[in-house]
């Protein structure tokens, strides 16, 4: 017996990829580009993606990187962008000549497979987007080569250009060429920010020293002769309490201890945050590690994770405290108005007190209520908060404000970071124009079976007119839709 | 009667809006939730308030307006609606409903494409016309949910997240008591409204409720211009525009789905979000340079003719709202309300959402149908 179909349902109006590779590789740094030549040695077919050079609407979200305004106008160009990244990553030539194809300036923004309540696509594909189109690809395997994203946290003056993240600057300094900054200030100093300190010192730029909010510095004791070899000064016991500047972003930045130091820039080098959202928006396993940045992807059949966005390397040393830490020092230094989302503008009171934005009416039992008195009902959850305060819904995808916004709701739920909910990633997870992302060359089934609502002729049929010569009317003329 | 004791189980927009109005008359209520309130359908859908063809349609545009100040908290409430076309087809189905509207008495004003213009924006040369609706409008989700819920709680009504219901005791053919995994909630009597769960529920009390179960999807942009009304529909497409400016939309096939009784593990979306962005494009090509920034999915229950399920079987009311609950939540907690204390719904008559209609269906309705997961 032939199956009936609904032909408004999802059966068979997606179709086929039009291409496929044994093996997609996302993210085209050390790991990847290695991982893409292996995979291309053993005679397999191997597409390398990269979204670098990402174009300007991105870097001005601090997408994917916490870029804090200080990329160079350079970057608005992206054909020369491409020429430089293409110059500055000399391993690209080698996996070009190895039969791999290459594709820069190309993000992977989802990743799609059958799986619990989803059977209707036509195998696993990645979806890939330029600037001019969007499309998917099938895959044998997935390799995840993404990197680590930066860790923002929020103290007062932190949203002006000039406090940007270490992974951002690094990106700037040696793929981009475009750093716009000339004397930076380092916040940290564990691996992260003494390799930072000395990037940054090689690079010609004026170091105006670290500051560590614990008592010593935490890195490697080589990479600490380096830096004090170098003639930068860390200090430690000592945070940032305020960044105070002009029309061009940071000026200088005030130390807890009293004292300013006058710098451009503020690079936040306290922690780097493992790049999951492909692997997480597909429900793909994870776990916590705090001595690997965080949450990390967990062995999944056809998708691996290979570099930092399988988790930072594990030196026994634990981030997740080093960062609380961190957060509790900044988080003294915020006032009550301190913005924590920097898209959405919520600051720490309304992210504290559940608070709706400012364009509601907030009623005196609404002002009653706040995080306290949610926390009573249930567990935390960082999305129900999400859906209230709007911290995390804007713009840049939730990248500046998302971690430490889970780190507070530990704080204040009383429980360890691990046992929270992680928020949920949503594809596409890089922001993307809707013409872009578009499918501007659906299949015939797809724009054939499209209904507003689910096409069965009897729902939108008004009451009145039930078992009335209208119902039969309103079937014929709307054919069966509840509208076009 | 203010003595009765109510268990409502399911805490989307209508078993908490059934809760709210039961604490209203004065009767203690405990709400369960299998998982966080509002966490399935009623806190992903598209915030639509307008549903000309239901019969809880006059109380749902009563209530609407006076929402934030009855519950005490927001739902961003906006009224009032514009349907517009880009194809000859549309405009022609647009017409029929605005005609099919003003024979009802319901006023939907049939506009030009430079009116559509004015009202809309971000609408460009493409639009071929619209219809406004003097009614109906638009609500956030997730603050209307939790709106309902802190309402409640202010009436000193209980609310037990993480708890689903599990079974039933029951003493003369009455149901006595709710067992969750939090312990036995006794009652006087029950209110089912657990969305795609109510049939599962309602089978362990010997009640046969036809339903399934579909995936269906949205996307949402950046913020956009504010435009002076933001319930912009056509194209295939239900939406809003956010009273933050964000466009959220979405329209298209769905795919039936099942699950076991405590939901879906995972609710992810596909690549449809590439169909749904082209339509917004063509809908809105003012907006078209915008960043969609998430997309998401929901589980929505439907009966076999797509109209809601309202009714009650002994001291059992339960509630199935067909995809269209969001809107309606004012006035089906109203009716549920009606039922539980009185046994039949005071304002607006619902016999044809009774039960009985599905009574003696074939057991492979969905295979007749085609309403099966792939
Ligand atoms: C993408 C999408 C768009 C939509 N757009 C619109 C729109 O624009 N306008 C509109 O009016 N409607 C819309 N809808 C439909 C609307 O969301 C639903 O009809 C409505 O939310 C149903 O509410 P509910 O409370 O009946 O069910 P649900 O929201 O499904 O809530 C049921 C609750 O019961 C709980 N539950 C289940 N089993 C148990 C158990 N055993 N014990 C305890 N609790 C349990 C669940 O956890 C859940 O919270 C849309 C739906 C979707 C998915």
């Amino acid at each position: 017996m032939t199956r009936t179909i609904d032909p408004h349902a999802i059966d068979g109006k997606f179709p086929a990829p039009a291409t496929r590779f044994d093996v997609v590789v996302v993210g085209a740094g050390r790991s990847g580009t290695a991982a893409a030549l292996t995979a291309a040695q053993a005679g397999q077919s191997v597409l390398l993606v990269d979204e670098n050079p990402v174009p300007g609407h991105q870097i001005g979200n601090d997408v994917p990187l916490y870029f804090g305004g200080r990329a160079t106008a350079a970057t608005q160009n992206s054909e020369r962008m491409l020429e430089t990244l293409f110059m500055n990553t000399p391993d690209l030539e080698a996996v070009i000549e190895a039969g791999v194809e290459l594709l820069l300036g190309t993000c992977a923004w989802g990743v799609y497979r059958n799986g619990p309540l989803v059977g209707s696509l036509p195998g696993q594909v990645v979806a890939l987007a330029d600037g001019e189109r969007s499309w998917l690809v099938g895959f044998d395997r997935l390799v995840l080569a993404t990197g680590a994203r930066d860790l923002p946290m929020a103290f007062p003056g932190w949203s002006q250009p000039g406090v940007m993240g270490a992974a951002a600057l690094k990106k700037l300094l040696t793929r981009y060429d475009a750093f716009a900054g000339k004397r930076v200030l380092i916040a940290g100093s564990h691996d992260l920010a003494l390799e930072t300190a000395l990037l940054a010192h090689a690079k010609g730029l004026d170091v105006a020293g670290l500051i560590e909010v614990r008592d010593a510095p935490q890195g490697a004791a080589d990479l600490v002769a380096q830096v004090e070899a170098a003639g930068i000064a860390i200090h430690c016991g000592v945070h940032p309490v305020e960044a105070k500047g002009g029309i061009d972003g940071v000026e200088r930045v005030i130390l807890s201890d009293g004292s300013s130091v006058d710098c451009d820039t503020l690079v936040m080098a306290i922690g780097l945050v493992p790049m999951i959202e492909l692997a997480d928006a597909l429900g793909s396993a994870r776990t916590f590690d705090a001595k690997r940045g965080g949450h990390i992807p967990l062995e999944d059949g056809a998708i691996t994770a290979v570099g930092s966005c399988a988790g930072l390397a594990d030196t026994g040393f634990d981030h997740s405290a080093y960062r609380f830490d961190w957060l509790n020092a900044l988080g003294g230094a915020c006032g009550g108005d301190t913005i924590i989302c920097q898209c959405e503008e919520v600051t720490l009171s309304d992210l504290l007190g559940v608070q709706p934005p400012r364009y509601l009416e907030r009623s005196p039992i609404m002002q009653a209520r706040s995080l306290k008195s949610l926390l009573e009902d249930g567990p935390p959850n960082q999305d129900q908060i999400k859906r209230l305060t709007r911290s995390g819904m804007g713009a840049c995808q939730g990248r500046r404000c998302r971690d430490q916004v889970a780190m507070m709701l530990a704080v204040e739920a009383g429980s360890e970071l691990a046992a929270l909910p992680l928020a949920t990633h949503r594809a596409p997870v890089r922001p993307l124009p809707l013409k872009i992302i578009a499918d501007w060359e659906e299949s015939e089934e797809m724009r054939a079976g499209w209904d507003v609502w689910m096409g069965i002729p009897t729902q939108w049929v008004p009451y009145a007119d039930i078992g009335t010569p209208y119902e039969e009317e309103n079937r014929r003329v709307l054919g069966g839709n509840m509208s076009l | 009667m203010s003595a009765q004791k109510i268990v409502v189980v399911g805490g989307g927009v209508s078993g908490l809006s059934a809760a709210w109005w039961l604490a209203r008359s004065g009767v203690s209520v405990t709400l369960l939730d299998k998982g966080i309130i509002g966490w399935e359908a009623s806190g992903r859908n598209g915030g639509g308030c307008s549903h000309y063809q239901s019969p809880l349609f006059k109380e749902e545009q009563r209530l609407w307006p006076q929402m934030d100040e009855l519950l005490g908290y927001p739902t961003e409430f906006s009224p009032e609606r514009i349907v517009m076309a880009v194809t000859p087809r549309q405009l022609e189905q647009y017409h029929y409903i605005a005609q099919m509207n003003n024979r009802l008495g319901q006023r939907v004003d049939v506009l030009d494409p430079q009116q559509v213009r004015e009202a809309v924006p971000l609408a460009g040369d493409n639009c071929l016309g619209g219809i406004h609706y003097r009614f109906g409008g638009h609500a956030n989700p997730h603050r209307a949910v939790q709106a309902y819920a802190w309402a409640l709680q202010d009436l000193g009504g209980t609310i037990i997240q993480h708890a689903p219901a599990t079974g039933f005791r029951t003493s003369g053919g009455a149901v006595t008591a709710v067992e969750s995994t939090k312990g036995v909630h006794e009652c006087d009597a029950v209110v089912i409204a657990a969305g795609p769960q109510t049939s599962s529920l309602l089978a362990k009390l010997d009640i046969a409720m036809p339903l399934a179960a579909a995936r269906a999807e949205m996307i949402v942009t950046e913020p956009a211009p504010m435009m002076k009304l933001g319930g912009v529909d056509g194209n295939g497409l239900y939406g809003r525009q956010t009273l933050r400016g964000n466009l959220a939309y979405g329209g298209g096939p769905h795919e039936w789905v099942e699950f076991g009784e405590l939901g879906p593990s995972a609710r992810p979306a596909t690549p449809l979000t590439r169909n749904l962005a082209r339509r917004v494009a063509e809908l809105l090509p003012g907006a078209a340079h915008l960043n969609v920034i998430r997309s998401w999915a929901g589980v929505i229950e439907m009966t076999p003719d797509g109209r809601p399920i309202i009714d009650k079987r002994g001291n059992v009311t339960f509630c199935t709202m067909s995809g269209v609950g969001f809107g309606l939540s004012p006035a089906s907690g109203h009716a549920i309300r009606d039922l539980v204390l009185e046994g039949a719904c005071s304002f607006t008559d619902i016999d044809k959402l009774g039960l009985s209609r599905f009574e003696g269906i074939a057991d492979d309705w969905r295979t007749a149908k085609g309403w099966l997961p792939l």
